[in-house]
């Protein structure tokens, strides 16, 4: 059977994640293609009602990136995008599915490398915890995740 | 408004846990203000009971809806048609709200998610405080606008208590002492003479102890 490939979404900040993960292409920079990008106006735009959405749809982990703390475009955003992934990761833990399966990173503009560097742990925390339940497509997609960017 | 706040998951997952098919009701109103029952606490607590119940190999079809309000018939006459065919709605308005589901679908298991809590309003955004007792004959006028009856957490009408330490209530060094607040304000105001003046005994008919009660506004009844 092939290695269990996960599918993460990963919503990024436009001035900070979404921009590093260009320079990461530009770098030429290998980095996982379980990752799937949806870029943000700001990493605050997040809701709770979005990542369990995202969950519901089976996929196997969520994680927000935004800017470092004192450069939200916004001021604010990102502070409030780390309260509401703990909130969330709450209720992941409550409903049996696991926090772990979310988390908020900090990714500057400027940090190509740190961009694939999260997108590979991600991809790893997840492998580790092995397919989402509400995932129906987990068993034997490694040929059809890998590399691409549908 | 009246501030509710959600139970816990798990709880009213238990409460609806042999239904198949469940309304989750949200509140345009005092819930939707205080963060805790309106269309987004609906759409997440819907969700993540939904994802709850796959897990345990028990799905759940789950819809949501959101009332103007729940505490008035006219609004929630409008939603028979989504009532129709659920084994149960969930409501997350306040003990009101449930109330009046609950007369209207006669035939419905209809559960409260939200413990209602007080009324109150809000001191910064997330954080809401209790203010009122709803006691039925206020005093306000007397004490400088500030509620003794709910504030001070004896209720007593000549305070303070001979536990006012340094501004604080006896009870917890967090909780302000509604009487010193209540000098502070009429010695400000210059109007300390009237806090000489004894509180009469309170009528406490006038509030639950005189059973539930009702608001009558004849005027703007309409005849049948
Ligand atoms: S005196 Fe009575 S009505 Fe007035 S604020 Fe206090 S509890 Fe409410
Ligand atoms: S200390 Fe103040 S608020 Fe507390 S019970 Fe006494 S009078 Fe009321």
């Amino acid at each position: 059977m092939p290695e269990f490939e996960p599918k993460i979404v990963a919503f990024c900040c436009r001035y900070c994640a979404y921009t590093a993960a260009d320079l990461a292409g530009s770098m030429r920079l290998q980095y996982s293609p379980n990752i799937r990008v949806v870029e943000m106006p700001c990493s605050g735009t997040i809701e709770h009602g979005l990542i369990l959405n995202a969950f519901e749809k089976g996929v196997d982990g969520v994680y927000i990136a935004g800017c470092n703390l004192g450069d939200c475009h916004f001021l604010k955003g990102n502070v409030r995008a780390i309260k509401r992934v703990a909130a969330v990761k709450k209720i992941l833990d409550e409903i049996g599915l696991g926090g772990q399966r979310l988390e908020f990173f900090h990714i500057p503009a400027s940090e190509g490398t740190k961009f694939a560097k999260v997108a590979n742990e991600m991809t790893e925390r997840i492998r580790q915890l092995g397919p989402s339940p509400l995932n129906k497509n987990a068993a034997g997609n490694a040929q059809k995740e890998g590399g691409q960017t549908v | 408004m009246i501030v509710a706040q959600q139970k816990p998951i798990s709880e009213i997952a238990q409460m609806i846990s042999d239904c198949k098919k469940v309304l989750f009701l949200g509140c345009a109103g005092c819930v939707t203000v205080c963060l805790s029952g309106g269309e987004k606490e609906t759409d997440v607590l819907a969700s993540a009971i939904r994802i709850k119940r796959t897990l345990e190999n028990n799905p759940l079809e789950a819809t949501t809806f959101t009332c103007t309000r729940q505490c008035d018939p006219e609004y929630i006459a409008g939603i028979d048609n989504l009532v129709k065919d659920v084994d149960a709605i969930v409501s997350l308005a306040c003990g009101v709200g449930v109330q009046y589901l609950a007369e209207r679908f006669m035939d419905k298991w209809v559960v409260p998610a939200m413990d209602t809590k007080f009324a109150g309003g809000s001191v910064v955004h997330g954080l809401w405080e209790e203010k009122c007792g709803l006691c039925g004959e206020c005093i306000l006028h007397r004490t400088g606008g500030i509620c003794p009856i709910i504030r001070c957490s004896k209720s007593i009408l000549n305070g303070p208590c001979g536990g006012s330490q340094y501004g604080k209530c006896e009870i917890n060094k967090d909780i302000d002492c509604a009487w010193q607040l209540i000098y502070d304000r009429m010695k400000a105001l210059g109007k300390l003479d009237k806090l000489m003046e004894i509180q009469p005994l309170k009528d406490w008919s006038k509030s639950r102890d005189g059973g539930p009660r009702k608001s009558i506004r004849e005027d703007v009844m309409i005849d049948e």
